[in-house]
């Protein structure tokens, strides 16, 4: 069938990894081999007017045909009902995309923000996505960082949960052909049912500010007992992580679930907002010409309201964790950015 | 010709007479160059934009930089290039002579528009220097208003002032098509360029006023904190989308109409043929006009909005392609026995044709709920609006330029130099966008400062081909000097148009025509 798929321009899409994608795949070759016929028609007929009634002489004469109403007919009347199959087409594939309102198998509320995805299973199971690791490691001009994996197993009805903390932003992933907005305020449901065993990339395609093309995840999916066996793992070093000291939670908060080093980094470098390297202890300067010494209290404000006080040469990009974060969560985060020297 | 002959031109002296003037024909020519300066400053930044995305990762500029080189492009080629373009440059020009008047209706409205355009790209530019802008041209809330900086403010505002200079010169058309034919020039008789005039008109003058009320409501938003768009103070997000689009869909329409008769004029006098289905192409205009208000929820498939919502959106789509396959077949049924001379602007006619198909028919895949769901937001897109807006557009604007050049200069463009830029801008055009169908089936995002390493060959061929436009559009540049130095003596009609502004002199006197013309027949009477 490769040879199939090369001349229908399949091949381009990645390998359709969902139960609904090979229906995708099929209206795609309808749409492709009719646009083709199509486009030959119509350009092909030009093509050859130009070449046979080329003007040989400066005074040849043309016909006088003004209209000729059986082919008008059926050149309107044959495309549209070309159009209405792909629209009926369209139709169902959608309908088999959408399935709103069916419980999925496995639910997963997945969160986005800018610039970061939070996937929580029922279990409480978090991932955060992507990692502070490079993707690339060898170029140091690559910006792209390494996508976290989320695990699914095959054959089960998925359904992600999705919205958004700050603006826009939408679930993509190419492999399922599938796509839905995450809105601030709103729930909107992306479900899917894996076919196909393996990773498969998740991009947002909302444009949403500074480091939209870095919003990437990867989807795992497995087989049901491998899915069990991850969940088990999963669950364990949540169990382990809650006897570690105060700094440590931190670090894992700050890397993970609110996302902190999407905008801050911990070596010094300038990412979004100023680094956290050095900071506890040491002054700093505001865009309306007052400073401080950064210190509990002040660390606590920039979570709640980071408005309040906006470091000089920074915009004011970050948005509030007011309900986001718990009272002893600020602490641990203080005590991570104390070891910061 | 022993004598200065008396023109337009030549009837008034002085910078100063130009920037008082009444005469749509002065205007037309103050349009073009503000217009093209526009277009340049929009070219440079789709060549840095398409340098950046030469390689992955950071090649020229930080992500910050790139979004708003992203943004400027796409804010000044939509609403101060295409939209603008082919209607109040060769608008300006043609229309009253082509119905034979002697100026528009409201000739100082026709000025006024020109200014309010000017202040307004004056507004929306001077944030460039101000606090630059990177929420991409369609301004998608809450990002727009929450998340970024008070540039915002002043670039929507120049935005909105552009709005009224099209809704001016919108109503200004409508009202001139009415009210100034000459004796016996029924609708019937109008050629199919002022068809396609006046389907735009209407639709810039009721369109416009919903984009102007959205950014009023979004600087509202942002500076009062009313809450209509953001969540955090109880607005609707998606309810930005749904005005934004109430008026973006039907400009797209305002961007192609009069592409489109600029094709019809070029096809029926390069083809010496009378035009094929003249009501049919007249009336799919108004058609187009009228049901393009009335799909705008295609571009929100997966925003969230319902399913029967989309689905309803995706039929009435359907129903737009119908009218513009129309106009396609009539175009090549114009050429069918003509007498057919391949020269620039008939090159320019067919490539229209040719990418307009292409860029038509990936439009019906987008309308088809199910594959754009896929699609959606990706390269694919970017793909199909460029080849629709701009090979569509741009191919009719150059076409349009060389055609009527002998007439607004009384210098013949040379046709040289117009084939040696065709064949830079449409090999160029293919290179650059092609790929970016492909780009988009392997699912690249839009609006990416940074991809994956798979993605880069066909993104090096785009911004390869992007140079080829650029060479192409500055050899296009040179052509104009070149003619207005060196060109040929025109004559009235160098290129045997039947239309009514090859009757009159080239370039013409001041009021167009020493004896109001009497028509007996229709456009296009080449027997
Ligand atoms: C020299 C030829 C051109 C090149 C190489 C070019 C290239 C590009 C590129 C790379 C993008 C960014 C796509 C993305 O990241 O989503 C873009 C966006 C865009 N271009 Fe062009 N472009 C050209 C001419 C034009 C013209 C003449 C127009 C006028 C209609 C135009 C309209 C747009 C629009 C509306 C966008 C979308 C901007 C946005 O999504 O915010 N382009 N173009
Ligand atoms: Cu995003």
């Amino acid at each position: 069938m490769n040879w199939f798929s090369f001349i229908t321009a399949t091949s381009f899409m990645p390998v359709p990894a969902t139960k609904e994608s090979g229906d995708v795949d099929n209206l795609y070759i309808f749409l492709l081999v009719s646009g083709l016929i199509s486009f030959i028609i119509l350009i092909g007929g030009m093509v050859i007017f130009i070449f046979k009634y080329r003007r040989k002489t400066e005074d040849q004469k043309s016909a006088y045909i003004t209209h000729n109403t059986l082919a008008e007919f059926l050149w309107s009347f044959i495309p549209f009902v070309i159009m209405m199959i792909i629209f009926a087409w369209g139709w169902s594939v959608f309908h088999d995309l959408r399935r709103v309102g069916e419980k999925g198998d496995v639910e997963v509320h997945v969160t986005a923000r800018q610039w970061a995805w939070t996937f929580k299973y029922a279990n409480d199971i978090e991932i955060n996505s992507p990692s502070d690791k490079k993707l690339v490691e060898n170029d140091p001009d690559s910006t792209l960082l390494k996508p976290e994996v989320v695990v699914v197993p095959v054959g089960k009805t998925i359904r992600f949960i999705l919205t958004s903390d700050d603006v826009l932003h939408s679930f993509y992933v190419p492999a399922f052909r599938n796509k839905m907005d995450a809105v601030p305020g709103r729930r909107t449901t992306f479900t899917f049912t894996p076919i196909e065993k393996g990773d498969f990339t998740v991009f947002c395609t909302e444009y949403c500010g500074t480091k939209h093309s870095n919003m990437m995840a990867t989807i795992r999916v497995v087989d049901g007992e491998q899915f069990a066996l991850w969940q088990s793992e999963k669950l364990a070093g949540m169990a382990g992580a809650s006897n570690k000291g105060p700094a440590e939670r931190g670090e894992a908060l700050f890397k993970g679930s609110l996302g902190c080093s999407g905008c801050h980094s911990i070596d010094g470098s300038r990412i979004v907002g100023p680094t956290f390297k050095g900071l506890y202890g040491n002054k700093r300067d505001f865009a309306d010409g007052s400073s401080v010494v950064a210190d509990d209290a002040y660390i606590k404000q920039s979570i709640l309201v980071p408005t309040a006080k906006i470091v000089a040469g920074f915009p004011p990009a970050m948005s509030s964790f007011q309900g986001r974060i718990k009272e002893d969560e600020i602490k641990d985060i203080i005590e991570f950015i104390k070891t910061l020297k | 010709m022993a004598h200065e002959q008396h023109n337009y031109l030549n009837h008034q002296k002085g910078i100063w007479s130009w920037l008082t003037t009444l005469d749509h024909k002065r205007i037309g020519i103050m349009y073009f160059i503000a217009i093209m300066s526009f277009f340049f400053l929009g070219g440079v930044f789709a060549l840095l934009v398409r340098a950046e995305l030469f390689t992955p990762g950071k090649t020229l500029f930080s992500a910050d930089v790139y979004n708003r080189m992203m943004t400027y492009h796409g804010a000044i080629m939509v609403f101060m290039v295409i939209v603008p373009g082919i209607p109040a440059i060769f608008g300006n020009f043609v229309l009253p002579i082509m119905i034979g008047a002697k100026d528009v209706a409201f000739p100082r409205l026709n000025l006024m528009s020109w200014y309010m355009l000017m202040i307004g790209a004056a507004i929306t530019g001077s944030t460039l220097f101000l606090e630059n802008v990177d929420t991409g041209w369609t301004f998608y809330t809450p990002y727009s208003s929450i998340k970024t900086g008070m540039g915002v403010i002043p670039m929507v505002l120049g935005v909105f002032i552009i709005g009224f200079s099209s809704i001016l010169t919108g109503l200004n058309f409508i009202v001139t098509t009415h009210k100034l034919r000459a004796p016996g020039m029924t609708m019937n008789r109008i050629p199919l360029m002022v068809w396609a005039l006046y389907s735009t008109a209407i639709l810039q003058v009721l369109a416009t006023p919903v984009l102007a009320i959205t950014l009023l409501l979004l600087i509202a938003e942002k500076t009062l904190g009313v809450g209509i768009f953001d969540p955090q103070l109880g607005g609707d997000p998606v309810l930005f989308q749904h005005f934004f689009w109430f008026y973006s869909h039907p400009a797209v329409y305002i961007m192609i109409l009069p592409a489109m008769g600029v094709i019809s004029e070029l096809v029926a006098t390069y083809s010496r043929k009378i035009i094929f289905g003249y009501t049919a192409i007249a009336y799919s205009s108004l058609a187009i006009a009228g049901v393009s208000f009335l799909v705008w929820g295609h571009h929100m498939f997966v925003s969230g909005q319902s399913e029967f919502a989309g689905v309803l959106f995706s039929f009435i789509t359907m129903l737009v392609g119908v009218p513009t396959a129309i106009k396609l077949f009539n175009w090549i049924a114009t050429m069918y026995k003509g007498s057919i001379r391949l020269d620039a602007p008939m090159l320019f006619a067919i490539g229209f044709m040719f990418l307009f198909t292409i860029g038509g028919l990936t439009g019906v895949y987008l309308a088809s709920t199910g594959m754009d769901v896929h699609f959606h937001d990706t390269y694919f897109v970017v793909a199909h609006f460029h080849y629709v807006m701009v090979g569509g557009t741009l191919m009719a604007l150059m076409g349009a330029l060389i055609y009527w050049f002998p007439k607004v200069t009384g210098k013949i463009y040379s046709d040289l130099l117009g084939r040696i830029s065709w064949v830079f801008i449409f090999s160029g055009f293919n290179v650059t966008f092609f790929p970016q169908f492909i780009l988009g089936n392997m699912g690249m995002p839009r609006r990416y400062y940074d991809y994956l390493p798979t993605f880069t060959e066909l993104n090096q061929m785009s911004t390869f081909g992007s140079w080829l436009i650029g060479t192409g559009f500055l050899v296009g540049l040179f052509g104009v000097f070149h003619a207005l130095m060196k060109g040929k003596e025109a004559g009235n009609n160098p290129f045997g148009g039947k239309t009514l502004e090859w009757t009159i002199p080239s370039p013409p006197p001041h009021e167009n025509f020493d004896k109001t013309p009497v028509l007996t027949g229709g456009p296009y009477e080449y027997r």
